[in-house]
């Protein structure tokens, strides 16, 4: 298979991940205004749960239809999303609207280390397995190489994910009432619009997009503690060449990151986690809101 | 002004007092205070620590009733004394690990302290323990630094240090007259595997002068993506793909690559690679060729000898305990712990029988040689402070009947022939063609 195809594949794959990752990150600080660190714990969260739902579907005898451990799969970040996203929210977040953004920096790292702990308390320190559902769509030949079904699906997932995110915002009344509280929440409150529902919305949709990229991530790893860690670096990297709260920036990022860190691994090994934020900085040099985000007035 | 009511409660606080600080004192003679630290939580807790503290919890149970070991270990305790031990965690960082240290020896006031799995804490804590002269034992990482750049009165390593998993894995393709017209390595991107990679690079330099090197990847710490590195090695064809990856890094890797077949274009050698088996089963695919770092788990299990027996209790022990087999980091504690006994009875023969010193402790584990599941423990090099040991390679094999993995083609490598001699910097060895190696 041709280099530059093999790049391309690898590149697109990574970024498929990524951008279901870094999608809810985005949309969480585009409505709350909030840089959720703890968006980590929730992926890691997701993977856990998914590690359990698949595995008791099949203790259940799910072999009968294995298929359905992808159904298994979305319930678990659903799970995700309905338990911790109004706890979250309602209970601690809520607080701390309009505070200083670093306030809340801070307030979300305290959160992504508590989360840290109480998996270790409900899942212990021992690794999850469900392979199965990494294996089920077979292996795909591409020129001499041979790829896992598995990965395009991922890929075909993120793209599902953007369109129905981008979507909603964009074509549905809901969407649009969404970014009326984006550009203003104040008067969005004065024209009768409910921002507190908003705001518990747009979490536990940024919570749910988090756990999915932990749930479809799950199948191909061993699910451990400290998961979370790594993600959420990447996906802060992905959302800030993108701009933050940009849904097509957090979709061009991803991209960004995925190719250039392909290239990177077939051309240069030695700077595959250079590469990323290199590429962050040369946007921030030309873009310093990232390449989607809108120029704002700086308050003096 | 006190009154006489307080008089008394203050006389009788002052002799319980007294009363409580004579009794620890007393029972200090009949017990061997041990300070364990390993990690209990973190990624390496599921594959390093937890198993190592279990293999060594039961261990101290085991010479605490006495009788339950062959000879030389079936007296009771250390010298008759009971063992006792405190566990603490290694995660944290260097720097909270000195302080736990000096917790340990100051506050706990521990006879020894036996820990370290990064080799990180084990730069850390030498220089603290000889400031303190507390004796103590690292028992797991396996940076060869910590000996080679320094030297140090009251630390000692039981366990051999990362230069003989890779040269025992490329004197293994060796014997077996496997053919590598070319390889590449995927690590891990800090000191194990950047240090893994060039170790084994230096072997092959030697066995392999022709074999040509493709990439060498190190993803991140933690990656969990190996796509794209999967598809750089499939692309380049390696004849073999050289991984020191451990844990859930290793897990991930071994799951990705095999269901792309990486395992099936190019030959996979894992250089400490035994312990993912119990999580993995029946995905670990068959014909890697793989190491314990020592003869340890299925490589112990195998060997037979005048160590079955020994083998045996401990590996039975462990698995009606933990129901799973015991895999290389038990081993490793019981070396060290083994080691430790020795050491102690050792010293109380040549002081009369009493408790001994840490100076004596330090005085009796220098150049000292003792047997233990994994083969026989040499105090060989740094001026006996540091182990050398025999080391093993085998093949994966799944055993359809017993639903097992097993290792065959086991090759065992003497110490002498794996590990460089006394005084030479492991680096050295390798670039000078191994000399002193003793193989036959």
């Amino acid at each position: 298979m041709d280099l530059v195809a093999t790049i391309l594949v690898d590149g697109l794959i990574y970024a498929g991940w990524l951008f279901i990752v870094s999608v809810g990150l985005t949309l969480v600080f585009g409505v709350l205004n909030i840089l959720n660190i703890a968006h980590g714990s929730l992926y890691a969260i997701g993977a856990y749960a998914s590690a359990s739902l698949v595995g008791a579907y099949f203790a259940a005898g799910g072999d009968a239809f294995p298929y359905g451990s992808y159904i298994a799969m979305i319930l678990a970040a659903v799970l995700v999303a309905v338990v911790l996203g109004p706890l979250l929210e309602r209970g601690l977040l809520r607080y701390f609207y309009g505070r200083d953004e670093v306030l809340n920096v801070l307030v979300t790292y305290a959160v992504f280390l508590i989360l840290e702990d109480v998996m270790k308390l409900i899942w212990g320190v021992n690794p999850y397995f469900v392979y199965e559902p990494y294996t089920l769509l077979g292996t795909v030949e591409m020129g001499s190489l041979f790829y896992v079904g598995y990965d395009f699906a991922v890929i075909a997932a993120a793209i599902i994910v953007g369109l129905a995110v981008w979507l909603t915002l964009n074509r549905t009344q809901t969407g649009k009432v969404v970014l009326a509280v984006i550009h203003d929440a104040e008067i969005s409150q004065t024209m009768g619009v409910n921002v507190k529902r908003i705001y518990l919305g747009a979490f536990m949709a940024g919570a749910f997009l988090a756990a999915l990229g932990g749930a479809l991530t799950a199948p191909m790893i061993s699910v451990t503690p400290g998961l979370g860690v790594n993600v959420v670096i990447v996906a802060f990297a992905v959302v800030i060449i993108g701009g933050l709260g940009s849904v097509p920036g957090a979709a061009i990022g991803a991209l960004m990151v995925g190719i250039s860190r392909a290239a990177s691994v077939h051309l240069l090994p030695e700077a595959e986690l250079f590469i990323i934020y290199f590429v962050m900085a040369i946007v921030l040099v030309f873009r310093p809101e990232g390449l989607f985000a809108k120029t704002q007035a700086r308050k003096i | 002004m006190m009154t006489r009511k307080t008089r008394i409660a203050g006389a009788l606080s002052a002799l319980a007092l007294t009363a409580g600080l004579v009794t620890p004192a007393a029972a200090q003679d009949d017990t061997f205070k041990i300070g364990v630290i390993t990690f209990l939580s973190g990624q390496a807790a599921e594959s390093f620590g937890v198993p190592a503290w279990n293999g060594g919890k039961l261990l101290v149970d085991m010479l605490n009733e006495g009788g339950k070991l062959p000879a030389p270990y079936d007296t009771m305790g250390f010298g008759g004394m009971k063992i006792e031990v405190v566990v603490v965690d290694e995660a944290g960082g260097a720097t909270k690990q000195v302080q736990e240290f000096r917790n340990l020896v100051q506050r706990e006031e521990v006879d020894a302290v036996v820990g370290y799995v990064s080799s990180g804490d084990c730069l850390a804590i030498p220089p603290v323990a000889d400031e303190l002269k507390a004796f103590t034992i690292l028992y797991d990482c396996g940076t060869p630094r910590v000996f080679e750049d320094n030297s140090f009165e009251y630390v000692f390593r039981t366990a051999a240090h990362a230069t003989m998993d890779n040269v025992s894995l490329a004197r293994y393709l060796k014997s077996r007259d496997f053919d590598v017209p070319s390889f590449a390595g995927l690590n891990q991107d800090y000191a194990w595997g950047q240090d893994s990679w060039a170790d084994f690079k230096g072997a092959m330099s030697q066995l392999y002068p022709d074999a040509e090197e493709k990439t060498a990847l190190f993803p991140k710490f933690g990656a969990g993506q190996y796509g794209t590195e999967i598809s750089a090695l499939l692309r380049e064809k390696p004849a073999l793909v050289h991984s020191s990856n451990w844990g859930g890094d290793l897990q991930g890797f071994l799951i990705q690559a095999t269901a792309r077949g990486l395992h099936k274009r190019s030959q996979l050698v894992l250089a400490a690679g035994d312990h993912v088996i119990p999580q993995l089963g029946n995905k670990m695919p068959d014909g890697i060729f793989l190491g314990a770092r020592g003869v340890n788990g299925l490589a112990a299990n195998a060997r037979g000898g005048e160590l079955k027996e020994l083998t045996d209790t401990m590996w039975t022990a462990y698995e009606a305990e933990f129901d799973t087999f015991p895999v290389q980091a038990p081993f490793r504690m019981w070396q060290a712990i083994f080691g430790l006994k020795t050491a102690v009875e050792k010293a109380m023969a040549d002081n009369g029988g009493t408790k001994p010193t840490d100076e004596q402790l330090a005085a009796a584990m220098k150049g000292l040689a003792w047997d233990a599941p994994s083969g026989r423990i040499e105090m060989a090099l740094a001026g006996g402070h540091q182990a050398i040991q025999p080391n093993a390679i085998g093949t994966t094999k799944w055993n359809t009947e017993t639903g097992k993995m097993e290792l065959v083609d086991v090759e065992y490598y003497n110490a002498r022939c794996v590990n460089p001699p006394e005084g030479m910097k492991s680096a050295d060895w390798l670039a000078q063609g191994f000399p002193g190696a003793q193989c036959d």
